[in-house]
Formats: C-alpha cells, structure tokens, sequence
C-alpha cells in the first residue's frame, strides 16, 4: 500500500532515536579528546630511533648508513655522521649519527625507511596528536626527541618488536659463538705452534715457521687484515684447517707472533 | 485624503514609474511586484480585506512571478545594447496614453460627484462576497472557470506540441 | 487562577499599556503585541535548530553538538555569533540592491504571517474577517523573494535552484490552498478565530478537532505534505539541496544574510505549523476537557513543536525526492485527492448526524487512497529511454 514504506522507515527512525539513550552500540559515536579508540598495531604515522637499554646516545642502533636518507622519497631526513666510534649491539665499533632529523610536516608515513633500514634502527611510532603552533621548527625532530627507548617499541608494536629482537639476539648469538670458537681456536693454534716449536718436524726458525703458515695463511684466506684479534686468530685457524688434517695443538703464544709475520708477509705480497 | 493615503499611492506611481523607466527587465518586473502590493494597500485602506488579499495572493503570488519566467525564459536578461528607454514611436505612444488618461478622468469625475462620503462605505464581508458569487453572479463565475481551464489545457498542448515538433 | 494564567500575556499587556494615554492605547496594544511576536518567534526558532541538530543526530546514531554549554544547548548562540561575524561577500557582478533585498523580504514576509494566528484565547494580534486568505497571501510572497534571491545572485545553479524552488511552491501551493479550504468550508468563516472556537467544543471528553474525522485526517496528511514542499523540506529540498546545486539559491550569500535566509525558512516552518495546528489540531483548545486548566498558550505552542518534531523526523527518515518525482507526486495524485476530500466533506455535511456518514465517508477515502496508490506503485515499464535534448 502505498505509504507503507514511509511509516515503516519512521518507525526505524523512531527506534535508534530512543535506542541511541538506551544502548551503547546504537551510538556508535566516540567523543573524542575524552574517548580515544586504541590504533590497530600495524598502524604507522612517524618514524622514530630504536635505542637498546636506558641510555638513548649509547644504546642508539643507527649506524648513519645514509640509506633511509636516500630512499626517503620526500627527502624529509638529514643525517651527519659523527668522527667517533662507539660499539653497537653485537659489540663492534660503529659510527652513529651526530645529527638525525626528521621534518615530520614532509614525512608522508610510507615506511619506506623503515623497509630498507639493515640495522632495524628506525621504526614506526603511532602518536599522531602533534599539533603545534610553531610553524617553522616544531614539527622539525631532532636525535634526541626522535630516539625512543625498545621498551616503547614493544608497546606500540609487541609482536613486531619480538620479531625483531629475535632476530638481533640470533645474529648477536652467532657473532658470540663465532667469537668463542675463534677464541678457542686460537687458544689451540697458540698451544701448536709451541708444541710445534718443541718437535722437531718444525724445527726451524719462528719466521720460518711462520713463514709456511703465513703463506697457507696468504694462500687460504687473503682477506683484508681487520684490527681485531679475533680475526687474525681466526685466519691463523682456517690455515692449517684447510690444507691438510694436521694436528694442531695451538697454543696462544706464537699465533701471536705469526699474527704480525703473516700480516707483514701478506703486506709484502 | 489622509497621509496613508498619499504614501501609498506615492509607491504605487513610483513602481508603476520605474516598472517603464528602469533599462533591465527583471528589474522592471520587480517594480511592477512593488506597484501591485501599493495596489494592495490601497484596497486595505478601503477596507475591501478580500479584494486586498486577493490581489496579494493573485497578483503577487502568481503574476509576477508568470511574469518574470516568461522573461527568463524567452529571452536574455542583458540589457539591448543602444536602445534607450524610449522607442522609436514614442510620439504614437504618448497620444494614446494621454487619451485613455483623459476617458478614465472623465469617468472617475462624473462619478464623483454621486459617491456616498467616507463614512457611509459599507464594509462587505467575504461571506457576502461569497453569497453574491454563488448566487447573483454565478454564470460569469462558471464562464471564467471554463476560460481558465481552457487556457490551462491550450498551455499544456502547447507546450507538448513545441517537444513534438522538435523531435 | 488558571484564569490568570490562561490571560497572563493579555493582562500584562492591558497594564503596560494603562500607563499611557487614551488614544494611545490602541497603538501601544499592537506595539506590545509585535515585541512579544518578535521575541517569542525567533527563541522557538533557536529551540528549532536545536531540536533538529541533536534529534537528526540521535536519529542517525550518532550525538548532536555537545560542546557548548551543556548537553550543547547553547550550540544556536553560537551559530548566531558565527554567522553574525563571518565576512559577508558580495559577487562582483551580482545586483547588489536585489541581493540586499532578497533576505529581508523573505524574513518580513515570514514574520507576517504570525499576526493572525490566534496563540491562546484573546492573544491573536490582528482578528481579520479573512485571516486565513490573508496568511495565503504572505506565503506566496515568499516565492518572489527567493526568485529575487536566485537571479540576483548571477549564478547559474542559484538561478536553476531558484526557478526549481518556485515551481515546487507553486506547484504545492494549490493542494495547501485546496486542504485548506475544506476547513473553510466546514466552519463557514475564513477567520483564524473563528475556526478555533468551532473546534473547542468536546463530546464524551473528545474534543472536536477537524483531524479527528475521516476528510480531517485526510486534508491534514495532505496539508502536511504541502507544507513540507512549500518551507522546501526533505524530502522536498532539492532546491536547497546541500548535495545538489551547493546551497540552491542561497549559494552567494554568506554572515548575516546567510542568517536571514536561515530565520525565514525556519520561520517559515514555524508559521506554517501553527497554522495547521489551528486549522486541524484545534489551535489553543485542549485535548480533553479535564486538562482545560493547563493554560491555553502552552497547549499552542506545545502543538507547534509537536508538528516541527514530525518534520524533522521525517527528514530524518525519507530520501530527497527529485523534481520530477516531486511535480508528478503534486498533481497527479494530491491535487485530485485534494478535490476528492472536498466532495467527501461536503456529503458529511449533507449526510446529517449519526454514525453512517462516519462510515461511508472513511470508507470512500480508503477506496480511493488504496486504488490510486497501487496504480501509482504499479511497476513502470522500463523500455529503452527516449532523451529529449535542449535545442
């Protein structure tokens, strides 16, 4: 009948009307500044720096690797390295940025930094009321107001934030059980070359003896000499490894001096 | 002749004035607006209400607007380039205007002198309007309903015609 | 006491004006009554506009404005002081005297239309023989001033608005007229006054309100549709259509005018309901004889917002209609009505007392109603569409 339609859509009108008093789901409204719907975890607005720890300047994980800087599409990040080291995760010497700003009125949140970042160092926050009335500089985040702690991370993106410290804790794993085994090796090869020095099979002179090594040194592994211990104690390792099964009892003390032989030795060729 | 009076009949010829004077068109139709509510006003003061209201509700209401659609729309509301207020047979048009001037003169002053004075006017009321048309003058009463009507449906064929014949 | 009450406005105007001498007194009466139209009108319009605000916002599940005073009541006075000093621009090329005029005109003709309706017993400002013509007569002066609006504006959508605006009321304007009419017809008196006193009589309890009789209702429903279309309300607002068309015909104006044209059409809205609550819903009369004690003014106005609150809900709730639907709608199918509930009152009238015309009248309309419903709902054709081109 003609009308039906009408008196049926104002008795639906009529329901939320009264609803809307009564039941919390016919409002759907949320007044915001009171109330605030949590974000989604995945949800992104703008960057911010990793620190491990609680002092942000010693536990910052950047590296100043320029990469976010030169994929940032609008070009929104300025980095300067600094002359120093200071060591990062696993240990190693690493530069970090003296200065790291982000102008966030440019940032337009696409993650692309986050993406290409090999150091897991700049993340996305979710914060979004930063309105201020500074035109100029108040939206411009320097290293300090950027750099927020791992505990945050883990606040704002938990299953993200496990993912990522796995996997540092693996590669730091790694390194540490390389370095202990590199630590044993040369422990080893130390007491060899002294046990060798008493045989004598190889009883000629240490520069002799070292000589052979430095070469099998040369030979197997003609790699960049690093400043490390380790490294030199590993390539000491890896020599008498690779050619032959010989026994080696090393001992820490004449590594070290082939160390220098071997490093002059491979300097020379 | 009492100062409403004289206000009202000012605003009458002054709308009636402008509705010739002024060069744009609406503007002319929005005077002549002006010139029948003065006419209003005056049946008011006469206290002819139904005959007042009557002329707000027709003329207004209705009219004027008729009139400033056909304006709208059969032709632009730029003002003609070159052409003054007054046409090129102005001469013609002043003769005519000042004899119907003069015949309707005539005829207000002969009657003149047989009106009743001011207060003696019967006041009509609507129902006796009502009575009158339903029994004195009922047969003009039928007669413009079927010229309304004819005029409505001639408007409609009309109009139909013009999209048929443009297809 | 509820004596008292029932007069208090007419009271305090005899001793205001006791103070002033005889032959003032009569201009001093009408003064006084225009102050308190002027003061009463637009306070109801403001309690309009928050009505519509919070209950179109409750009705689409969601809160109304809530931040300005509390549970947002003070959200008009706000709007007031926003429209009050926002710039007021003024195309170039505009008319700028016809642009000026538009919103006042409007505004003044809407405010005309309060003088006769009778607000309570003996509170009317001005008792005409032909109230009701006279009330006609300012609504269609409405038209010539939103036309003013959309031509002087020198916009081609205003003009468009404006021209579609006009030919919905005028179009809507003879059902109004013809609902009307039937009132007339029945009481036998065009005056305002005169229709509420015949309605104040009760039976059994039940008063005598024209809406309570088979060809009542029926004029009321299409009165009601009428006034929708001619204050240009959803579901008849395409000319002002905040989708469509920007803002129709009131697209140029901003501040203050913007203002105006807002008051008119709420005005509008305002005297277009109190003067179907004195037609059909019995004016000041109380609905049952036992609450006569409640003064007559309240009942009045608490009738007024009533209808407000039906046209707002039912904006709420339909769909725009397009021009059209709307046209097609208004003659086709309520003007006939119109003239049919005319033939069904005055056979009431012939029938005499008794229970039989209440039957045969009711069961006339309801025939028709259903008929002419299903040959509208009847489902069209859907051929390949002819267009017509503009030449």
């Amino acid at each position: 009948m003609l009308g039906e339609g009408i008196l049926k859509g104002l008795a639906e009108t009529a329901k939320n009307f009264a609803g809307s008093f009564v039941s919390e789901d016919r409002l759907t409204t949320v007044e915001y500044p009171e109330q605030r719907i949590p974000t989604a975890e995945a949800a992104r607005v703008f960057p911010f720096l990793v620190y491990d720890g609680t002092d942000w300047e010693k536990g910052l994980r950047c590296v100043a690797c320029q990469i976010c800087e030169k994929e940032c599409p609008p070009k929104c990040i300025y980095i300067e390295k600094s002359k120093d080291k200071k060591p990062d995760y696993v240990g190693k010497m690493q530069i970090y940025p003296a200065r790291f700003d982000i102008d966030v009125s440019v940032c337009m949140s696409c993650q692309i930094c986050v993406e290409v970042c090999p150091f897991e160092a700049i993340k996305m926050d979710t914060e979004f009321e930063l309105s201020t009335s500074d035109r100029f500089g108040g939206l411009l985040f320097d290293r300090e107001q950027l750099a927020k702690s791992n505990e945050h991370y883990h606040k704002i993106h938990p299953t993200e934030a496990s993912e990522v410290d796995a996997r540092l804790a693996e590669e730091k794993a790694k390194v540490e059980a390389k370095a202990k085994a590199a630590a044993a090796a040369a422990a080893a090869k130390a007491a060899a070359p002294a046990a060798s020095v008493t045989a004598p099979v190889k009883s000629e002179s240490t520069p002799a003896a070292g000589a052979p090594k430095a070469a099998e040194a040369a030979a197997a592994k003609p790699m960049a000499q690093t400043t490390t211990a380790a490294k030199a104690a590993d390539a000491a390792l890896n020599a008498p490894a690779a050619p032959s099964g010989k026994p080696a009892p090393a001992s820490t003390e004449p590594p070290k001096t082939a160390a220098p032989d071997a490093g002059s030795k491979t300097s020379g060729e | 002749m009492s100062f409403v009076f004289w206000l009202v009949a000012a605003l009458t010829v002054a709308g009636g004035l402008a509705a010739v004077l002024l060069k744009n068109l609406v503007h002319c139709a929005l005077a002549l607006t002006v010139a029948f509510a003065g006419l209003a006003m005056l049946f008011l003061q006469l206290d002819a209400q139904f005959a007042g209201f009557a002329q707000i509700l027709v003329y207004i209401g209705a009219v004027a607007i008729l009139v400033v659609f056909a304006i709208l729309l059969t032709r632009s509301s730029e003002t003609p380039k070159g052409a003054g207020i007054f046409s090129r047979t102005w001469g013609a048009g002043l003769v005519i205007a000042a004899a119907v001037f003069a015949v309707i003169g005539w005829a207000v002053l002969q009657s003149g002198a047989g009106l009743p004075h001011e207060t003696g006017v019967p006041s009509v009321s609507v129902q006796q309007i009502g009575n009158a048309l339903m029994g004195r003058y009922v047969l003009p009463l039928e007669i413009v309903a079927l010229l309304l009507t004819a005029a409505l449906i001639g408007a409609v064929i009309v109009a139909m015609h013009e999209k048929d014949g443009a297809k | 006491m509820t004596e008292k009450a029932d007069q208090l406005f007419v009271l305090l105007k005899d001793w205001l004006v006791s103070f002033l001498p005889g032959n003032w007194q009569g201009v001093a009466g009408v003064i006084l009554g225009v102050i308190g139209i002027a003061a009463i009108y637009p306070t109801l319009f403001a309690l309009a506009v928050l009505m519509e605000r919070k209950g179109l916002g409750r009705m689409q599940n969601r809160i109304g404005p809530n931040r300005v005073g509390p549970f947002g009541v003070l959200q008009p006075i706000a709007d007031a002081i926003k429209s009050l000093t926002k710039e007021d621009v003024v195309p170039v090329n505009a008319d700028k005297t016809v642009h000026f005029l538009a919103p006042v005109v409007l505004v003044v003709v809407a405010f005309m239309g309060f003088a006769v309706l009778p607000a309570g017993r003996n509170m009317v400002l001005v008792d005409m023989d032909a109230s009701l013509l006279f009330y006609f007569a300012m609504g269609a002066s409405t038209e010539v001033s939103i036309f003013m609006a959309g031509w002087s504006s020198r916009n081609k959508y205003s003009l468009l608005g404006a021209m579609r605006a006009v030919a919905q009321m005028i179009s809507y304007e003879v059902p109004l007229l013809l609902s009307s009419v039937v009132i007339v017809m029945m009481t036998g008196s065009l005056s305002l006054v005169k229709i509420v006193e015949v309605q104040h009589h009760y039976t059994w309890g039940f008063p005598h309100w024209y809406i309570l009789t088979p060809w009542g209702l029926a004029a009321f429903v299409m009165y009601a549709i009428a006034a929708t279309a001619e204050t240009n309300r959803s579901p008849f607002d395409l000319p002002e259509g905040e989708s469509e068309l920007v803002a129709g015909y009131f697209t140029e104006y901003s501040g203050f005018k913007f203002a105006l044209f807002f008051l008119g059409e709420y005005l509008g809205m305002l005297s277009i309901s109190g003067l179907g609550t004195t037609l059909f819903l019995g004016g000041w009369s109380a609905p049952f004889s036992f609450l006569e004690w409640v003064p007559s003014w309240i009942w009045f106005f608490s009738k007024v917002m009533l209808s407000i609150t039906v046209l707002i809900w039912v904006r709420g709730t339909l769909p725009r209609l397009r021009q059209d639907q709307l046209m097609n709608f208004a003659w086709k199918f309520v003007l006939p009505m119109t003239l049919l509930n005319l033939g069904v009152a005055a056979l009431w009238r012939f029938m005499g007392e008794g229970w039989l015309r209440w039957i045969v009248c009711s069961a006339i309309l309801i025939v028709v109603y259903v008929v002419a419903g299903r040959t509208e709902m009847r489902r069209k054709h859907f051929g390949p569409r002819s267009y017509r081109y503009a030449e």
